[in-house]
């Protein structure tokens, strides 16, 4: 099966055909990283005026704050349900759609497009639907006799967040779920029909298997996407709020950054934020990419 | 940090790109947090001093909220590419005093026009604020506002209050918030926006109460709080009472609650004065008084603390550029331009020349709330406890306020737990802020 390699007779162009994406990398991703390493490292006032070096005394701090335990927690409460919430209706709306004899394509374009609206937007939508003070929904809760206070009450704040949250990934998990149940030969399911197993039955014993690589991918996209992309939900919706009932990790870095004016201790957060994501990363590479076959 | 090194070099290519455009006149950058009707005015005023001088340019900005603004500044400072001017909140300016290699007094500003600089023109009560403890004035105001009462006279009449007298303390808005529930006239007696601005610091103010130690940190960075002392603990457990009766209504961190009192949901709010233009245009029928206080409290009422924000000059330019700020600021002294602010906005008038042509010109007769926030802040010679509060970090103590008042509000905790709280908390952000 040996294919004739592609082999460059001029020794530079390779390496400046890479330089763009090197350059990118560079300045977007080694030189803030960079940055971020060394602020991690020093304690300073707002305006860089004196600084000093503190070694890994951050990081003590940081590991020592029990605040940063209490958002760890949120973290992980508000990641494994907005994954878990994303990926099952993902997954419930693309076999849906694929039974769809007539209007398949219209309701799939539907289904993507909330993927399209900013992190940002998607949070403000929520609000003006559950927001206390002003939402339609809200109001109605009330009227009904709900005591609907996301503004005091941290479960129901949580439960509005990861709503919005997973509402936005829905739609690319849905993309990629009918993209997965396309690449399973009908051949398989109509022997299991033939051979007399139920709708349900083929589900778990045929569909959901041969799927698991698409869901081991989603799974660790959809993890990245609730401990990172969600920031602009949660400054929208609750910024944080009530009390640190929805202080994610990476809100944390924002807060302590950005409004508390400890950027030692942020860049610190940062840090251990990277490590996580790369950690990710890794894993993605080693178990995901060896078993996806992108149909 | 990431985040920051791409907001400074946003921040240098947007200023390699400002300056590059101009060679004949000086321009002034001007960065500013004002939306809506307040950017209009900004803008309004750039153009007015453009057009009246042909050696400098003023370049209004916007950047954002105003902790979205004050970090823009930051920024640019740290990569060295600074703009001249930067609108900074009333919680910003501890920060801001913090850094003395980073700003340039406007009091030195002033005088540079040649014209030696008069503190007294200015309005007391606010000069005070933005000045150093030795008394030289470090900022510009530019839109100061003071908290007071608003409420909704169709309400008052419903529940069968008199709808001409505004509650004026504290036990008259709880009855009268009760009353507004219990007769059916509303599900909401009572809201407030930025509890920790109007119900501790101004409410420290005005009722002659310690915030902080060291003048509430007006003299001294390392202030300990002392906002768990019984005034306050009386007061806050009313509110969470209230709560519980769901006769209050919590509406957010900073001024979410105004939404509760446009849409006549609650009958009583207290709010910045500078609230006043969304009041008048939702058309309500709605009425002004002063901030309440609780009369068993000695020297209560005392004065309120200004909000809002104030222009600081930033360092790193050359001299001319300075001449050019100070011009600008004395274009903006002039009492015409703040009469014009004051009556606009519903900020306060920053001279006392302009606070007497707005009295002459008969406007308050036509307004009569309006003078109700200058009143306040005007009333009486200040004390220790009443010059405002000034802290390093007064953004992140608020959120600690903010996060103990929720849990309260919540029923998790009493008033009193919720401030040993805050005080215990916001000692130790103080202390660690302090020795950053």
């Amino acid at each position: 099966m040996a294919r004739p390699r592609v082999t460059f007779p001029n020794r530079i162009l390779p390496y400046l055909l890479l330089a763009p994406q090197v350059a990118i990398t560079l300045v977007f991703f080694y030189w803030p990283a960079s940055q971020a390493l060394y602020t991690s490292t020093l304690r300073e006032d707002a305006f860089g005026l004196a600084q000093e070096f503190v070694g890994l005394d951050n990081f003590r701090r940081v590991l020592g704050d029990p605040n940063y335990i209490n958002s760890l927690q949120v973290t992980g409460i508000f990641s494994v349900f907005t994954v878990a919430v994303a990926l099952g209706l993902g997954l419930l709306f693309a076999v849906m759609a694929e039974k769809l004899v007539r209007g398949r394509g219209f309701v799939r374009t539907l289904m993507i497009w909330p993927y399209a609206v900013a992190p940002a937007i998607a949070g403000m939508l929520w609000l003006f639907m559950f927001n206390p003070a002003m939402g339609s929904f809200a109001y109605m809760a009330r009227t009904a006799g709900y005591n609907w206070d996301p503004l005091l009450n941290g479960s129901q704040a949580m439960i509005l967040v990861i709503a919005a949250a997973a509402w936005k990934q829905i739609s690319y998990n849905f993309l990629f779920f009918v993209a997965g149940l396309q690449a399973i030969p009908k051949s398989l399911i109509e022997a299991a029909a033939i051979d007399g197993a139920g709708e349900t039955k083929r589900f778990w014993t045929i569909i959901f298997p041969l799927l698991a690589p698409t869901t081991f991918f989603l799974l660790v996209v959809n993890t990245v996407y609730a401990f990172f992309d969600t920031f602009g939900i949660i400054h929208a919706v609750t910024g944080g709020g009530p009390g640190k009932a929805t202080e994610t990790l990476v809100y944390k870095v924002y807060n302590d950054g950005f409004v508390n004016l400890n950027f030692g201790q942020s860049a610190a957060q940062s840090v251990i934020l990277m490590v996580i994501v790369i950690a990710l990363t890794a894993i993605q590479f080693r178990y995901v990419e060896r078993k996806v076959h992108y149909g | 940090m990431r985040f920051q090194g791409l907001a400074a070099s946003a921040a240098v290519t947007f200023t390699l790109l400002s300056t590059t455009s101009a060679f004949a006149v000086t321009e002034i950058s001007w960065w500013h947090a004002m939306t809506g009707a307040n950017n209009e005015v900004v803008e309004t005023l750039s153009r007015e001093f453009n057009e009246s001088q042909s050696d400098y340019k003023v370049v209004p900005v916007f950047k954002g909220t105003y902790p979205d603004t004050l970090n823009a500044g930051i920024a640019a400072f740290r990569a060295k590419q600074p703009p001249h001017i930067i609108q900074v909140f009333d919680v910003g300016t501890g920060v801001m005093m913090g850094a003395e290699a980073a700003i340039k007094p406007v009091a030195d500003i002033l005088s540079m026009g040649g014209t030696a600089f008069d503190k007294s023109q200015y309005l007391p009560g606010i000069v005070a604020y933005y000045s150093k403890p030795d008394g030289t004035m470090l900022s510009f105001p530019y839109n100061s506002s003071s908290p007071i009462l608003y409420y909704n006279k169709d309400l008052f009449q419903k529940a069968g209050l008199d709808p001409e007298t505004p509650p004026k303390t504290w036990p008259e808005v709880f009855d009268a918030a009760r009353k507004v529930k219990a007769s059916g006239a509303s599900n909401c007696g009572y809201t407030s926006t930025w509890l920790t601005w109007i119900g501790l610091e101004n409410f420290a103010a005005w009722n002659n109460q310690q915030y902080g130690t060291k003048q509430n940190g007006l003299g001294g960075l390392d202030v300990e709080l002392t906002i768990n002392t019984p005034v306050f603990v009386k007061h806050f457990q009313n509110i969470a009472d209230l709560a519980k009766e769901n006769v209050f209504r919590y509406g957010g961190r900073t001024s979410e609650a105004k939404q509760l009192f446009l849409s006549g949901e609650c009958a009583i709010m207290t709010e910045s004065s500078g609230g006043l233009g969304d009041v008048v245009k939702s058309g309500m029928n709605y009425g002004l008084g002063q901030l309440p206080y609780y009369p068993d409290v000695e020297g209560a009422p005392q004065n309120t603390t200004p909000g809002g924000a104030s222009l600081w000059v930033m360092a790193g330019h050359d001299e001319e550029e300075y001449e050019g700020v100070a011009a600008f600021f004395s274009f903006l002294s002039q009492t015409k331009i703040q009469q014009r602010l004051h009556e606009v906005s519903g900020y306060l008038p920053v001279t006392l020349a302009a606070y007497e042509a707005t009295k002459k010109s008969g406007f308050y007769d036509k307004n009569p709330g309006r003078e109700i926030p200058i009143r306040q802040m005007m009333g009486k010679e200040p004390t220790d406890n009443s010059r405002g509060v000034r802290l390093i970090n007064l953004p992140a103590v608020r959120d600690i306020q903010n996060e103990e008042f929720e849990k309260m509000l919540a029923g998790e905790q009493t008033a009193q737990q919720a401030l040993d709280n805050a005080v215990k908390r916001g000692n130790a952000a103080i202390e660690q802020a302090v020795n950053r």
